[in-house]
């Protein structure tokens, strides 16, 4: 086999995972917009902010100690302790939920019925909020994140494509464990909205409001558990991304790279975001690797939003989207 | 009773289509004009012009710019700050490569050739709508901002990646480069400010201006009562590009005198200057002015009375900034969506009856 | 196009020869058909009405004639001269204008600049003139404003000229709405249920506009409306559809008598 297959087939692989971490974060925009129709442009900084938290939780940080400092002259930074990841990650579970029910409270109780794009620049206000008080309370600099993952490259996975094609592939182990989590978790929401009672008051939601109030459906719960599923995704995507990069402002950007796996898969459907993140993973790495080095690199900050931009000037409704139709 | 336009009659309708059809808004037009142009050159120094008047003058052509697009046309663009660069590259390209010819040409030409990018990537808002295009333009400023970080030919492959503006002068005067006066650059600055907002006024109260807000509010009955969506949405896009290209072009060869594509023209200034219409008014000049001033002002208040006054560290106060940014946008949007030009207008309603409730 | 072929109204009035002809008609969504086979015309200066029960297909009917819904099957002849599949904007500039049924105004302008959109498909001046406001553009302006003033003295609504649409109450919006379609002085003008959620005063209102206009400016008019009676006293012609074919046509003493119709929808006691 030509040398430069294999090394695209170890690209393929590589770009598989990125891309199962992709519909993850998808799959927390789906949620959002399906229950109340709402763009959730604060999915990457959520993500921040949750990997923030965490790593905040974990050291023994005290929460906004530069603003102490700064208003009462103290010295404090930390409070001295290390705790498990397991706490921790607790810890910054219990934060995205009060996190979600203020949003719902302070944000969108106010904005119901407004148009979808109001909703959106709303949410580019809260990513913004959002930023400045992830940096307020933990501060701004680079972060190490390790929850305990395993990391390093999979020597058996090594060893075994050797034996094969006389090459190793290079594959983290990290990305697999990001694998495995990512796949059960998709797995479980999909479950969890199709099988559950609140997953089918959920849908009810998402298809109409009015009528899914009118048989007993609590608007503001299914409002609420959705901001927090998005938020427990955004904690898992901002460990997986956090471990592999540190935690720092680039996390939010790479998280919003679900944006262009949504128009691609279609905002309403949840297949369409698992395939569309697969499609944007394998896509930008392949890229990158074939044409990359001739036009100067670094192809991925862009890749998707254009091969999104490309398919949506041919299919308006995405991949898996509904056909819109339009009437007066 | 302090403000009144009573006794104000239009006898024609030339008169009544006019910008400030009431008298007294007329001469305070006159007399913000006269302030700008004649007693405020001669009060500048260094410290008001790099920290108040040139990013306010300069964000306020950017905001008027998207203000057309999506206060005016409806089209929600995250590629500001990608369409700011292609404006400064572009005189950056132009300066260098022909630097016997005036700043005023290269940064007109920067313009239209931000239009015409502008043009290509508002092709998709043919078949997309609302959020779908708002996310469709961060391909723009993605692909713009790497563009010009990795194409050495667009920062005449010099060692730093940065592109410099050289000294250039306008009647004599320098206008870019290291030795300008500050008098100079404002008024420079301002003028081109000046004529952007009268272009705009005019375009937006005239048949054009109608078909964008006929498509900004219902598209399909605008098409159906003979607007072409196609010119209407590209004419926008055209337009709006061409002065978001000139401030762009502003910002690094006079403003800022030397840029890093990704540092100045990233994503958080497509944010910045879709804020300032937001919180200034959707759908209106003044309010563009009045968000970019909004927003010019804010760090420079925030920094004086925090790092100055209180002796905060500058980054804890960027982070307040980032916080206070992000709440007002949302106050805004729950509260007044038209943004401080209704609010205005709602002060002079108020004004006019004064002393009386009704 | 044939002037000699008209007929004289029962009140006397004369209506000219065909402006709009359908030729066999049908119209498909996916396998719905909405529109079967239809075939009808609109002359000269008649207030021709479509009528039916719920889910007929009027307003699909109404949305072919306005060239908003291309019908797979069947020909469309306006003003004598075969209608190739136009896009909707084509289709105003020639000379249709239509109301809806849900109103379709642009909420965010005046009630002026909503009459004035009326003229857009009039106004031509060029990028530089509209920039700087003159010449051209600004007598453009001018003209055409003095065209949308008649049309707002005609329809009695200069007191709310410079309201925003969005602060109107939902009569006034039907009456701005029939403003903008007269303003660009149309040669056929399509109103979709123009008196639908009106009260009877409304009502009143709106018909003896719709009667002026067709008497005033000899406008051609096609309509949907679900009263009745309004129908009767405003047609001259009366289309009845049901299921998507058409099964009546006539005047409306005629249609009245029909027993197709009767059967169908004037015969059935709905309430």
């Amino acid at each position: 086999m030509p040398d430069q297959l294999i090394y695209a087939m170890e690209v393929f692989f590589n770009g598989l995972m990125a891309g199962v971490l992709y519909a993850l974060v998808a799959l927390g925009f789906v949620l959002i917009y399906k229950a109340s129709g709402i763009f959730n442009y604060a999915q990457g900084v959520m993500a921040l902010f949750a990997a923030m938290t965490l790593v905040g939780v974990m050291e023994g940080q005290v929460p906004f100690a530069h603003l102490i400092n700064a208003v009462l002259g103290t010295k404090v930074h930390h409070f001295g302790w290390h705790l498990p990841a397991f706490v921790g990650i607790i810890t910054t579970v219990i934060v995205m939920v009060i996190l979600a029910w203020l949003v719902q409270r302070i944000i969108f109780k106010h904005l119901v019925g407004q148009e979808p794009i109001i909703l959106f620049m709303a949410t580019i206000g809260l990513a913004y909020f959002m930023e400045g008080l992830g940096d307020m309370m933990w501060g701004s600099e680079i972060k190490k994140l390790d929850v305990g993952l395993p990391q390093g490259i999979n020597l058996w996975i090594d060893e075994t494509t050797y034996n094969i094609f006389d090459y190793g592939f290079f594959i983290d182990n990290l990305d697999i464990v990001a694998t495995i989590i990512a796949v059960t978790l998709v797995a479980s929401l999909v479950i969890f909205a199709q099988y559950t009672k609140e997953g089918r008051a959920m849908r009810a939601v998402a298809d109409d409001h009015q009528a899914a109030l009118s048989v007993g459906v609590s608007l503001n719960f299914i409002w609420i558990m959705v901001w927090s599923v998005a938020g427990f995704v955004a904690l898992v995507a901002g460990i997986m991304w956090g471990t592999k990069s540190g935690v720092q402002f680039s996390l939010s950007l790479i998280a919003l790279k679900a944006l262009p796996v949504l128009m691609l898969g279609g905002f309403t459907s949840i297949p369409g975001a698992i395939v569309g993140g697969l499609i944007i993973g394998v896509g930008e790495k392949l890229f990158e690797f074939l044409i990359g080095p001739l036009i100067g690199g670094a192809t991925e900050n862009w890749f998707a939003y254009v091969l999104a931009l490309l398919l949506l000037v041919f299919r308006p409704q995405g991949l898996f989207g509904e056909k819109i139709i339009e009437r007066v | 009773m302090f403000y009144r336009e009573a006794g104000d009659f239009s006898t024609t309708y030339r008169e009544d289509s006019q910008t400030f059809p009431i008298k007294f808004d007329r001469y305070r037009y006159y007399a913000v004009l006269l302030i700008a142009f004649a007693i405020i050159p001669f009060l500048l120094n260094d410290y008001w012009v790099n920290a108040i008047f040139l990013p306010f003058l300069i964000y306020s052509i950017a905001a008027i710019g998207l203000n057309i697009l999506t206060g005016y046309c409806g089209q929600v663009s995250l590629g500001t700050g990608g369409f700011m660069a292609v404006g400064a590259y572009a005189t950056y390209k132009l300066m260098t490569a022909f630097p016997e010819v005036s700043m005023v040409v290269h940064i007109l030409l920067a313009g239209g050739i931000t239009a015409f990018v502008g043009v290509l990537f508002g092709l998709p808002s043919l078949r997309i709508k609302g959020f779908y295009l708002a996310v469709a333009t961060l391909a723009a400023q993605f692909f713009l901002v790497w563009l010009f970080n990795r194409v050495p030919w667009f920062y005449n492959y010099s060692a730093s990646g940065q592109i410099n503006s050289p000294e250039r002068t306008l009647f004599g005067i320098p206008i870019t480069g290291a030795n300008t006066e500050p008098w100079a650059v404002y008024l420079f600055c301002l003028v081109f400010v000046t004529l952007s907002a009268i272009i705009a006024r005019n375009l937006t109260r005239g048949a054009m201006g109608r078909k964008w807000m006929a498509i900004r509010d219902m598209d399909i009955a605008a098409e159906i009562i003979g607007v072409n969506p196609l010119t209407a949405k590209l004419s926008a896009f055209a337009i709006s590009s061409f002065f978001v290209g000139v401030s762009g072009a502003l910002f690094f060869s006079v403003y800022l005198g030397a840029v890093e594509v990704g540092e100045v023209f990233g994503i958080n200034k497509s944010f910045l200057v879709l804020f300032m219409i937001i919180i200034g008014g959707l759908g209106s000049i003044f309010g563009s002015f009045a968000g970019a001033a909004f927003l010019v002002l804010l760090p420079v208040l925030l920094k004086n009375v925090l790092v100055t006054g209180l002796g905060w560290p500058t980054d804890l106060a960027a982070h307040l900034e980032f916080m206070i940014v992000g709440f007002l946008i949302i106050v805004f949007l729950i509260v007044e969506p038209h943004g401080i030009a209704q609010l205005w207008r709602v002060a002079k309603e108020k004004l006019r009856l004064w002393p009386f409730p009704h | 196009m044939n002037t000699d072929d008209g007929y004289i109204t029962e009140d006397g009035r004369k209506i000219g020869g065909v402006v709009m002809e359908m030729k066999n008609i049908t119209l498909r969504f996916g396998g719905v058909t909405a529109i079967k086979d239809i075939t009808f015309d609109i002359r000269e200066g008649e207030i021709r009405a479509i009528i039916g029960p719920n889910g007929a297909g009027k307003s699909s009917m109404l949305n072919v004639v306005s060239g908003f819904y291309v019908p797979q099957e069947g020909e469309v002849f306006f003003r004598g001269e075969k209608r190739p599949p136009l896009k909707p904007f084509e289709v105003a500039r020639q000379g249709i204008a239509r109301t809806f049924q849900n109103i379709a105004l642009f909420e965010g302008m005046s009630v002026l600049d909503n009459v004035m959109t009326g003229r857009l498909t009039q106004m031509n001046s060029g990028f530089i003139s509209q920039a700087l406001w003159r010449g051209k553009a600004e007598r453009e302006e001018i003209e055409n404003r003095e065209i949308c003033e008649r049309v707002i003295d005609f329809l009695e609504i200069q007191s709310i000229r410079k309201t925003p649409v969005s602060r109107l109450p939902y009569g006034l919006k039907k009456r701005v709405e029939l403003a903008r379609a007269l303003a660009s002085e149309p040669k056929l003008l399509l109103l979709d249920e123009p008196m639908a959620g009106m009260n009877v005063e409304e009502k009143e209102d709106m018909s003896r506009f719709i009667l002026d206009v067709n008497d005033e400016f000899g406008t051609t008019i096609a309509l949907i409306e679900h009263d009745m009676g309004v129908v009767m006293d405003l047609s001259d012609r009366v289309v009845v559809m049901d299921y998507g074919k058409k099964i009546g046509d006539g005047t409306p003493s005629e249609v009245r008598n029909n027993q197709a119709v009767i059967d169908a929808y004037l015969g059935v006691s709905h309430d």
